[in-house]
């Protein structure tokens, strides 16, 4: 799960770790409200997405004035922003951040993440912050710095100072440093984070060390112990789709392909994908239906599919393991007759646990379903039904 | 676990098995499957319904009880996510070698706790891990760890280890279409972090009599596929058919797994795919042809 800017901040702050003053605001006049409470002559007013790359979008406006403050704000809420990590369609806007401007000396990067092949947290810090880490990491590999944490101990005070000399910092600086990285390393421990970045960490001309900008993802297998990050969701920034799949817990990614998608297990509805590609189609979303795919859960996922206009095939592929083929069935008639989707060729290979009362509840529903007895015979089904309807 | 008269790797008919969480909902039925399909079940942990039994199979309250009273050495834990890596911990603390996981959704910093965890163990006494949230393991004709369908898998020369479980189920189908059949499944799981990686398998596939072709099947994310093809390809004296879920998978998304995200380079299907073939992998060029290319590589069929 990720979260908005303003509430990355808002933990790290809870941490220890110094970010300038901000506040969020729904509105222009909010917005200049906030302004005014904060005081001081320059303000950023940031549009809240979830995604980077926002300045160079025009997603960051430094204002002069109030006036300033409230045009910005007016422009940016309600549109939708599109930056290089957004995809074509950009993501809403319906909050920003107010935070005051202060002058600054460097910037620096700062980032933690989960690393899969040590099975380890990895600190990364840079000298050159402000660009995104994979250009750092272009740009000035060799002094990319690094710090690996043992899970017994956890991050030690001893490796976050060697990341502040490192980092060419001054004495004063030093010590700011080193709170900043131990807190980081606390809001991401303490509250399952996959991936924090704070870039640019400035120092400003007063030795202060700030988290201009933040970026935070959890790991949504400990959301149940973290109501707190759960409270921050904004289902906004989701595909309509997702959000509504996530409500009935199923796992679904929207893509932008023809052929819909209804597969039990993440690795086969991955394979079904390539396998309509292979075919000569495309698939127009990842479903996985789950180990428990009851006759409620199947139709809820055909309405799902069913609900992106540009369906014009569906196709179920199901290998019953702990799942059984007769339920998902039942499901499949059940959804077909509640949501009259007649007109939409369905194709359905199912396979595994109670195969053949699966097939016979099809056969004697009397719908026209497609079948296949393969994964190969599915996707080739599914792209002729498409075809046939071009 | 004796490997010295056994044939197949990590499980065979012999093996006792603790079922950690034998009294719940999921717990409970594959407990039967598992013991309907001849594994030798011996023992049950539910904290709190020590003494009594369940499918006829003793439950105590702690692993220690367990492993004190009937010498079991391998374990499946059915457990909540909030409480699985505990009960992991709690079967490694107790001697147990061989411990799956079907649990799906343990946090991820919870697994980096308990790989930390296993290496307080000198490395021949190390756990072995399989999971978490995997089919488990099946050495077809002998015993069944886990919860796949048994009776979609025969016996044959293939070793298969999968990150998916029912990819996995999809190729042994195919594998028994064509006639072929598996000496040993593995699934792996789908987390960021697993117990046990496609390297540790292939390990001992190697050391395998039985087995006499491994396919292994990978997806998105991570870097596992890509350090078992490089040491394929100096170790590995048999043949092996790779695959790689996922290529029309976007970027920067999660594929339902937690450890199925495209998130740095070398984490494409794609790039995974040419790396297995600069390794000398024989690649399925798609998952329906799992069965014909292990077919056509071993010259059956």
């Amino acid at each position: 799960m990720d979260v908005h800017e303003y509430q990355a901040k808002e933990i790290l702050a809870s941490h220890g770790v110094a970010v300038p003053p901000g506040t969020v605001a729904f509105s222009p006049d909010q917005a200049v409200y906030a302004a005014t409470e904060l005081g001081g002559s320059h303000w950023v007013v940031k549009a809240q997405i979830h995604a980077g790359a926002r300045g160079k979008a025009g997603g960051v406006r430094l204002c002069r004035t109030y006036h300033e403050v409230q045009q910005a704000a007016r422009e940016l809420l309600g549109k939708r922003l599109v930056t290089a990590q957004t995809g074509p369609e950009g993501k809403p806007v319906q909050r920003v951040y107010i935070e005051l401007a202060d002058p600054f000396d460097r910037e620096l990067y700062l980032g933690f993440v989960l690393d899969r092949k040590l099975e380890r947290v990895r600190v990364i810090a840079s000298k050159h912050g402000g660009m995104d880490i994979e250009e750092i990491a272009k740009n000035t590999p060799d002094e990319l710095l690094q710090v690996i944490v043992e899970p017994a101990v956890g991050l030690l005070p001893f490796q976050a100072r060697e990341l502040a000399f490192q980092l060419g910092l001054n004495i004063k600086q030093v010590s700011r440093a080193v709170q900043t990285i131990m807190g980081a390393y606390r809001a991401f421990r303490d509250n399952d984070a996959t991936m924090l970045e704070i870039n640019p960490l400035v120092i400003t001309k007063d030795d202060k060390v700030l988290a201009l900008d933040a970026k935070m993802s959890f790991d949504d297998n400990a959301l149940f112990r973290r109501r707190n990050i759960v409270d921050m969701n904004d289902p906004s920034q989701s595909d309509p789709r997702e959000a509504q799949a996530a409500e009935h817990s199923l796992n679904y990614i929207g893509l932008d392909g023809e052929i819909g998608c209804i597969v039990n297990g993440a690795g086969l509805a991955m394979a079904t994908m390539d396998m309509i590609k292979h075919a000569g189609g495309n698939p127009a979303n990842f479903l996985d239906v789950g180990g428990g795919a009851s006759p409620d859960r199947v139709a809820t996922a055909f309405r799902l599919v069913l609900s992106d206009r540009r369906v014009k095939v569906v196709l179920v592929n199901i290998f019953a393991g702990i799942n059984r083929c007769d339920w998902v069935a039942q499901g499949v008639v059940d959804a077909v007759r509640a949501e009259r989707i007649e007109d939409v060729p369905l194709v359905v290979r199912l396979a595994g646990t109670n195969v053949e009362a699966g097939r016979k509840i099809i056969q004697e529903s009397g719908i026209a379903i497609i079948t296949a007895d393969t994964l190969a015979d599915a996707a080739n089904k599914a792209v002729a039904a498409f075809k046939a309807i071009k | 676990m004796s490997r010295e008269d056994s044939m197949s790797i990590l499980i065979d008919e012999k093996t006792p098995i603790l079922v950690q969480g034998i009294t719940g909902d999921k717990g409970s039925f594959h407990a039967r499957e598992m013991i309907d399909y001849g594994s030798n079940v011996v023992a049950g942990v539910t904290p709190g319904k020590g003494g009594h039994t369940h499918h006829g199979v003793p439950v105590f309250n702690t692993v220690k009880e367990a492993v004190k009273e009937t010498g079991t050495q391998a374990s499946i834990t059915f457990v909540a996510p909030a409480f699985c890596a505990d009960a992991i911990m709690e079967a490694a603390d107790a001697g147990i070698r061989l411990i799956c996981s079907i649990t799906d959704g343990i946090p991820a910093q919870d697994m980096m706790r308990v790989k930390r965890y296993f290496l307080r163990f000198p490395k021949d006494r190390r756990p072995m891990m399989v999971g978490p949230n995997c089919a488990g393991i099946i050495s077809p004709g002998k015993a069944m760890l886990g919860i796949m369908p048994g009776h979609i898998y025969s016996k044959g020369p293939v070793g298969l280890i999968s990150r998916s479980g029912t990819l996995g189920y999809e190729a042994a189908s195919q594998l028994k279409e064509l006639g072929l059949g598996i000496s040993t499944s593995v699934g792996i799981g789908g987390d960021p972090i697993n117990g046990s990686s496609f390297l540790d398998h292939l390990v001992l596939f190697d050391k395998d009599p039985e087995t006499k072709a491994v396919l292994l099947i990978g997806e998105i994310g991570g870097p596992q596929e890509a350090e078992a093809a490089a040491w394929i390809k100096e170790n590995f004296s048999k043949p092996v058919i790779g695959f790689v879920a996922g290529l029309t998978a976007p970027k920067g998304r999660r594929m339902g797994h937690a450890g199925a995200i495209i998130s740095a380079s070398g984490d494409s299907a794609a790039e995974k795919t040419e790396i297995m073939k600069s390794f000398g992998l024989t690649v399925a060029p798609s998952p329906a042809e799992f069965g014909a290319t292990v077919a056509k590589v071993l010259k059956v069929g």
